[in-house]
């Protein structure tokens, strides 16, 4: 076993072309810019999308396995039904390398097994194929007849463009990598656990051979030119991040991924969600790397298309830290090459266990069935560039959540979430100053551990060793957020600056905010197991009505006020009210009827309980509304808005109104504005170059009041979701 | 009906009905000066029934001098032939025409019943009829064509083709039975053999109209409503259809059959069905294959099938147009070997031209293989005449082309039997062609042969037919092989295969093949056959003989039979069609083959199936593309359920694809749901308020189409 699947890391180096639409991915030096203009900066050395969201990867399918007795993808598989099984074998992949040696391991022989029709064989074939395609012949008139510049010189352009981003396969580059990423994991995990039969069942329905996503961390090293180089020549191929603009870079870009996907040169790889989370929670997916991929299915350039969701967590984050300070808007140090030299301090430090999870091979042909007509494109040429239709656009959207939403249920859930979760219940400044009593935390964390269970979580909680000593160990992992000391737990604060004596009181709640925004970051990679629950729990105890209808309606209102903080599937509000009740029940927390819902004796605890697990997100968005009804904001640039809610939420938390730190984080108010705006009570206007924003104060105050329960909620205007 | 006859003589010949009364200025004025072109006349105003014909007298003293007589040369193969042969096949052919005109007269006598064919006497052998009234008594009835021809195997083992009407017949076919267990799974020891008889007392009694049935024997008309006539006419050659026959599983038939010997009996069939609200459905060929012929199972009235096959007269020939006059029921090989006798030929040569009749093609809109030359049916179409229960349409004139208004002709082809009964049409006729020629290229896969052929169509320099095979179809083509007698020949086969697939490395689970017909005068056939060689080769493209190409064609015909001997070892397929623009040809091949596969296993087929496809005809716009299915269904408790599904399937496929819902198989009751989407609403409300205008009662009520 062990050693199919280090040939799957292999191929993927060889390869196989990974797309990474995931974090900052440069080609060369002169892109830096760019990356600096989007108001990130990224973390020296070894950083990256660390978020529980893990790439898809995309493939398509090879018709010969059909007939295996006891083939896959014979049905669809939605969300909610991940498929476990009961004995799945988790294997350490890095174990037989540390028998065989890294160097034995990067020289091994390569046999692939290209996809059953592949046209094109070589990498420039697909660039030749891309450039002469008739869909980049429409774009390069349409630009040449927009600009002042031929035809030539477009093609020119597009050819530097494809230059630039196209993977450059040499053997040699993929054993060096292959070499250095052994090193790397080894020094980095302790274990890397990769689940067997996930990983057959991908083998024996798609011929070609899968691409772990292990190279993950060092897709963000591709901004230096060196490491950007090698990357390129091991199959990947780089996308830069601020492409919305640019019409022939992205003509270029989408033109060679379906050409990719078409001539099935290799499977793709790439991250939905498009940029890590800083959160650790999912992020909505990026529609336009989806939407490319999908196109030659929807215009019959291939039969079907098979995405294979990964998720891939850490018990450790790699840069925890940074995220956080960066939540706080606290800028982090440039990414040079120098930084990598840097890292080896990070390399030096344990991270634990790292988890591989492939999921059920998804057919695309059959979760499209119904969804999406594709005769619609029998009109006009396929290749004439066109703005999607309504249901295509619906489509894509629906299906990246719900590969989102796949993942994030494929996910494994350490013991030190479920900590992370027990933790926040207590109030900060309590934490902080006295900590939580071990046996408190260990009992309720057990507790947890049950309940999580039930809600049908992918826990990793090892066996062999006591729970005392799971526990304790996880403590220890993550020193850095907290300490046990005597019989008790508390916060760790930051270490001061060296030239700073004095702290002001902002600084010290930032200190303490950052601490908490780490711990929190674990508990969100939690949160979508108990999230729909919870969500129930929450109407339930803000309504205090037990009539499922006006339960459905807050149910539905907190999903359309969180619809930018977690990942629901558009247009599934019932299936998600349905899983919350069934969950509930079948954790005894619940009595339903048709007519009632009403909490049970021993359902107290689980309801208080799920709905403190949410009051973090309530509370801060109820200060941000707040902050919103209680300011004039329409004449405030994008740029002031952000510090002035800031120091508004600081206010209110060094006043003691305000419990949560995370109100703080700058992802919950980008969140807040993106809901509200979806909600149409507030509207970005493009004046200048500056965006600003219009607000209905009056609505504001009233969903603010709905969220407290002052008001009961009617359904309140939506976008519509198309179709779907 | 004579009268009639002899209008169109008189009006053809340009003479006044007066100078036929005697038979002196007759020949003085009407018949050719020089003997030539006396033969010529003669061949092409040939009365094709001599009760209908000429005054024989007349004639037959002119042509008491004819023998040395020089026809126009219409020979197939090659020009080798002397002019020496060409003169005696003309001076045969004459023979026999003459033959026909001295026979004694007792026929001579004229009435007004008389198109009918006299039953007793039989017909002379150029007057050979391929499909008598009781059609059982020479084709199969619950399989395809003749009774005496099928694919067997015998005591060894081997696959045989029975039966001396084709090349292939007689034969030992050696490759055929591992190519079958290969291919399907199937094995000789799991048979599935059909109920041998027709069992009677499976059939419903016939809902009998009897005023109209009293009606209709006051008429000369014969009808019948005997269960083998009636269960004869039941169906098409669907597979559902064939496969209930096998099984003995009968359904709703028509309750009577009727053969009506010329228009005025159909205009009078039609006027009773009419006055007795009796629902009539058409019947020509039998080979639809879109359940078209199925009786409505909620029709309540009494329904009647109205075989056309007795009305099989050309009843005129004019040379100086080159059209050709004929009743609507002949079949297409009949239509073929008349007009070859005098030296032309329509060209149309649809895959069931064995059995399928000329008012079926134009109901279906059917297409030809050799349609590059000479067009499809609307292409050949110059004139029709079809009775409906408003009265009979027709235009008032022959030009080759109106413009009237929308073409009314277009509202009867594709009809498919839902607004009356085709009886009688002009055809365009060409001479036929004095060379032909056959080929074949093989290419390293499919995508190379596509491409070449979109090339052709490109350059509009298609031969005759062109068609692409994919590979699963070039291996069943040579598992088809019948065994070869000379050591040389399977040494030279050996040694192809060798340069193909050795010397010039194509891979023999890619490669493909396309079969090609060139016809023309002998030079330039040579000349575009070099043409479309040199674009073959630009595809990567190597000729690969004339052998192969023929018998390319050859199966053409025989395939149909192989069907009958896999649902004897629990094999069942079928065929069907689209038409598709060129940038779409690869994809369809492809996601519909590919469809068919995935359907079949997620509906519990325990076998892979054989899914294939060719490219059958190029067009400028796009082509048309055929695609074979069949699987072993061992082990499944609903085969033809499955079956449909899959096929509804690959249908959906082949729509989403950008494909047509038919090119050339008619919609029938089989893709009846997906008329709107193809037309529109809109379009499906004209097509309907044609037939509320036409048929207000629903006399035709097969339900085809809308």
């Amino acid at each position: 076993m062990n050693g199919i699947l280090k040939d799957y890391i292999f191929l993927y180096t060889k390869i196989h072309g990974p797309v990474w639409s995931s974090p900052a991915q440069c080609g060369g030096s002169g892109l830096l810019g760019a990356r600096r203009s989007s108001g990130r900066s990224l973390v020296p050395g070894i950083s990256g999308g660390l978020g529980p969201g893990a790439p898809l990867f995309c493939t398509r399918k090879s018709e010969k396995h059909l007939f295996f007795p006891g083939a896959v993808c014979t049905e669809s598989q939605m969300a909610h039904t991940y498929p476990r099984s009961a004995n799945e074998e988790l294997v350490d992949i890095l174990e037989g390398t540390r028998l065989s040696g890294d160097l034995s391991h990067a020289l091994r022989t390569f046999s692939p097994q290209p996809y059953k029709d592949m046209t094109t064989s070589s990498a420039s074939d697909l660039s030749k194929k891309t450039l002469d395609s008739q869909y980049l012949q429409y774009v390069f008139k349409e630009i040449s007849a927009e600009s002042s510049l031929s035809m030539e010189e477009v093609k020119e352009d597009a050819r530097l463009l494809l230059d630039e981003m196209s993977q450059n396969l040499q053997l040699g580059f993929i054993r060096l990598m292959g070499y250095t990423l052994t090193k790397v994991l080894k020094r980095l995990y302790s274990k890397i656990y990769v689940n067997m039969e996930g990983l057959n069942t991908l083998q024996q329905a798609v011929r070609e051979n899968p691409c772990l996503s292990l190279l993950l961390d060092f897709a963000t090293l591709a901004g230096m030119k060196l490491v950007g180089e090698i990357l390129r020549r091991s199959g990947a191929f780089f996308i830069r991040r601020s492409i919305g603009s640019d019409k022939l870079y992205w003509a270029v870009l989408s033109e060679y991924v379906k050409t990719i996907v078409r001539t099935g040169f290799a499977p793709l790889e790439f991250f939905v969600e498009g940029l890590r989370s800083r959160t650790l929670k999912s992020v909505p997916p990026k529609l336009g790397m989806m939407h490319m991929v999908l196109e030659p299915y929807f215009k019959g350039e291939v039969f079907d298309i098979t995405l294979v969701p990964i998720s891939i967590s850490y018990d450790r984050v790699l840069e925890e830290s940074l995220l956080a300070h960066e939540l706080l808007g606290i800028p982090k140090p440039k990414e040079t090459t120098r930084g990598l030299f840097k890292a080896t301090k990070v390399l030096q430090e344990d991270y634990g266990c790292m988890h591989v999870n492939f999921g059920r091979p998804l057919s695309v042909r059959e979760l499209c069935q119904g969804k999406i007509n594709r005769c619609q494109y029998n009109l006009t040429p396929r290749d004439l560039p066109q703005v999607p239709s309504a249901d295509v656009q619906a489509c894509v959207n629906w299906l990246a959540h719900l590969i989102v939403r796949i993942q994030e249920e494929g996910s494994c859930i350490s013991p030190w979430s479920l900590m992370a979760c027990v933790l926040l219940q207590c109030p900060t400044s309590t934490l902080k100053d006295r900590g939580m009593a071990w046996t408190e935390l260990k009992d309720s964390t057990l507790w947890l551990r049950k309940l999580a269970l039930r809600f049908r979580a992918h826990l990793h909680w090892p066996e062999k060793a006591s729970d005392q000593d799971v526990m304790s160990s996880m403590v220890a992992l993550h020193r850095s957020i907290v300490a046990h000391e005597g019989d008790r737990v508390c916060l760790v604060q930051e270490e001061r600056p060296r030239r700073k004596f004095e702290l002001s009181a902002e600084e010290e709640v930032n200190r303490t905010a950052a601490t908490v925004l780490m711990l929190a970051s674990y508990r969100n990679q939690t949160l979508h197991v108990f999230l729909r629950p919870a969500m129930l729990a929450t109407a339930v105890q803000v309504t205090n009505s037990t009539q499922p209808d006006e339960l459905f309606t807050f149910f539905c209102f907190l999903k359309d006020l969180f619809s930018s903080e977690f990942i629901f599937v558009p247009g599934e509000s019932t299936q998600d009210f349905e899983e919350a009740c069934l969950l509930m029940k079948g954790s005894g927390a619940v009595h339903m009827s048709p007519e009632e819902v009403t909490v049970t004796e021993a359902g107290q605890q689980i309801v208080s309980f799920l709905h403190s697990l949410l009051q973090p997100f309530i509370q801060s968005y109820q200060a941000i509304l707040e902050f919103f009804s209680e300011n004039e904001t329409k004449d405030m640039p994008e740029k002031q808005l952000y510090p002035t809610m800031r120091s508004f939420v600081m206010n209110l938390i060094l006043s003691g109104e305000l419990q949560t730190y995370e109100a703080l984080s700058s992802d919950t108010h980008k969140n807040v504005l993106s809901a509200l705006c979806t909600l149409r009570v507030m509207t970005k206007l493009r004046e200048s170059k500056e965006n600003k924003y219009q607000v209905d104060t009056a609505a504001v105050k009233r969903i603010s009041d709905i969220l407290c329960g002052k008001i009961s909620p009617q359904l309140l205007h939506r976008t519509p979701h198309a179709k779907l | 009906m004579y009268g009639l006859a002899l209008l169109y003589i008189v009006l053809n010949c340009g003479i006044s009905p007066s100078s036929l009364t005697t038979a002196g200025p007759l020949r003085q004025a009407a018949l050719p000066q020089n003997r030539r072109a006396l033969g010529r006349w003669l061949i092409s105003h040939r009365p094709v029934r001599r009760q209908c014909g000429f005054p024989n007298e007349v004639l037959r003293r002119s042509l008491a001098p004819l023998a040395p007589l020089e026809a126009p040369p219409p020979h197939k193969h090659g020009s080798s032939m002397a002019a020496a042969d060409r003169q005696r096949a003309a001076r045969q052919r004459l023979q026999i025409i003459t033959g026909h005109l001295q026979r004694p007269t007792e026929d001579q006598l004229i009435t007004a019943a008389e198109c009918k064919a006299p039953e007793t006497k039989a017909q002379e052998p150029g007057e050979q009829r391929t499909v008598p009234r009781r059609r059982q008594d020479v084709m199969k009835w619950n399989g395809w064509g003749y009774s005496d021809t099928k694919f067997i195997y015998n005591k060894k083992g081997q696959a045989e083709f029975t039966g001396k009407r084709y090349r292939l017949s007689g034969m030992i076919i050696p490759g055929l039975k591992d190519w079958m267990e290969g291919t399907f799974g199937a094995s000789l020891q799991h048979k599935t053999p059909a109920t041998p008889l027709l069992n009677s007392s499976a059939l419903q009694p016939p809902t009998m109209n009897e005023a109209f049935a009293e009606d209709l024997k006051a008429t000369p008309i014969p009808f019948s409503v005997e269960a083998e006539d009636r269960v004869f006419r039941a169906h098409g050659h669907c597979l559902h259809e064939i496969f209930a026959l096998r099984e003995g599983k009968i359904g709703r038939v028509p309750d009577m059959v009727v053969w009506p010997s010329c228009h005025n009996d159909v205009v009078k069939i039609v006027e009773l069905a009419c006055k007795h609200n009796i629902c009539l459905i058409p019947f020509g060929g039998g080979t639809s294959v879109s359940s078209a012929l199925e009786c409505p199972s909620e029709e309540t009235r009494s329904i009647v099938s109205l075989d056309t096959s007795q009305m099989n007269r050309i009843l005129w020939v004019d040379e100086k147009n080159l059209t050709a006059h004929v009743e609507a029921g002949i079949v297409g090989q009949d239509l073929e070997r008349l007009l070859n006798e005098s030296g032309y030929c329509t060209g149309h040569e649809p895959d069931s031209m064995e059995f399928s009749s000329l008012g079926g093609w134009v109901a279906t809109r059917a297409s030809g293989m050799k349609k590059n030359i000479y067009g499809n049916i609307e292409d050949l179409v110059v004139h029709v005449k079809m009775v409906t229960p408003r009265g009979v349409i027709e235009k008032s004139c022959q030009g080759p082309r109106m413009s009237t208004g929308p073409d009314v002709h277009h509202f009867i082809m594709g009809s498919e039997g839902t607004l009356g009964v085709v009886t009688e049409v002009t055809l365009k006729i060409r001479p036929v062609p004095e060379y032909q020629k056959y080929g074949s290229v093989v290419f390293p896969n499919f995508e190379q042969g596509v491409a070449c052929l979109r090339e052709v169509a490109r350059q509009r320099c298609a031969p005759a037919s062109i068609r692409l095979m994919d590979n699963e179809q070039f291996k069943f083509g040579h598992a088809l092989k019948p065994q070869v007698s000379s050591i040389f020949t399977s040494f030279l086969d050996g040694l192809k295969k060798f340069y193909i697939t050795k010397f010039k490395g194509f891979d023999p689970d890619r490669l493909c093949v396309a079969t090609l017909l060139f016809e023309g005068n002998r030079e330039k056939v040579l000349q575009h056959e070099k043409q479309v060689y040199d674009i073959a080769a630009k595809f990567g493209g190597l000729a690969a003989g004339e052998d192969n190409g023929q018998r390319g064609y050859m199966l053409t015909f025989v395939i149909a039979y192989l069907r009958d001997l896999g649902m004897d070892y629990y094999v069942i397929g079928e065929s069907f069609e689209t038409s598709v623009p060129w940038d779409r040809v690869l994809d369809i091949c492809r996601n519909v083959k590919a469809c068919i596969v995935r359907e079949c296993k997620d509906k519990g087929v325990q076998f892979p199936p054989l899914s294939t496809c060719r490219v059958t005809q190029t067009y400028d716009a796009g082509a048309c593309v055929y695609f074979y299915f069949a699987f072993n269904y061992r082990g499944l408790g609903d085969p033809v359920h499955v079956f449909e599904q899959v096929e509804h399937a690959a249908r959906e496929e082949i729509l989403a694809n950008g494909g047509s819902l038919s090119h050339h198989h008619g919609v029938g009751k089989l893709r009846k749901e997906w008329m709107r989407a193809t037309v529109s609403d809109v379009g499906l409300g004209m097509l309907k308020s044609v037939k509320d205008y036409v048929d207000p009662n629903n006399i035709f009520g097969n339900r085809n189409l809308l």
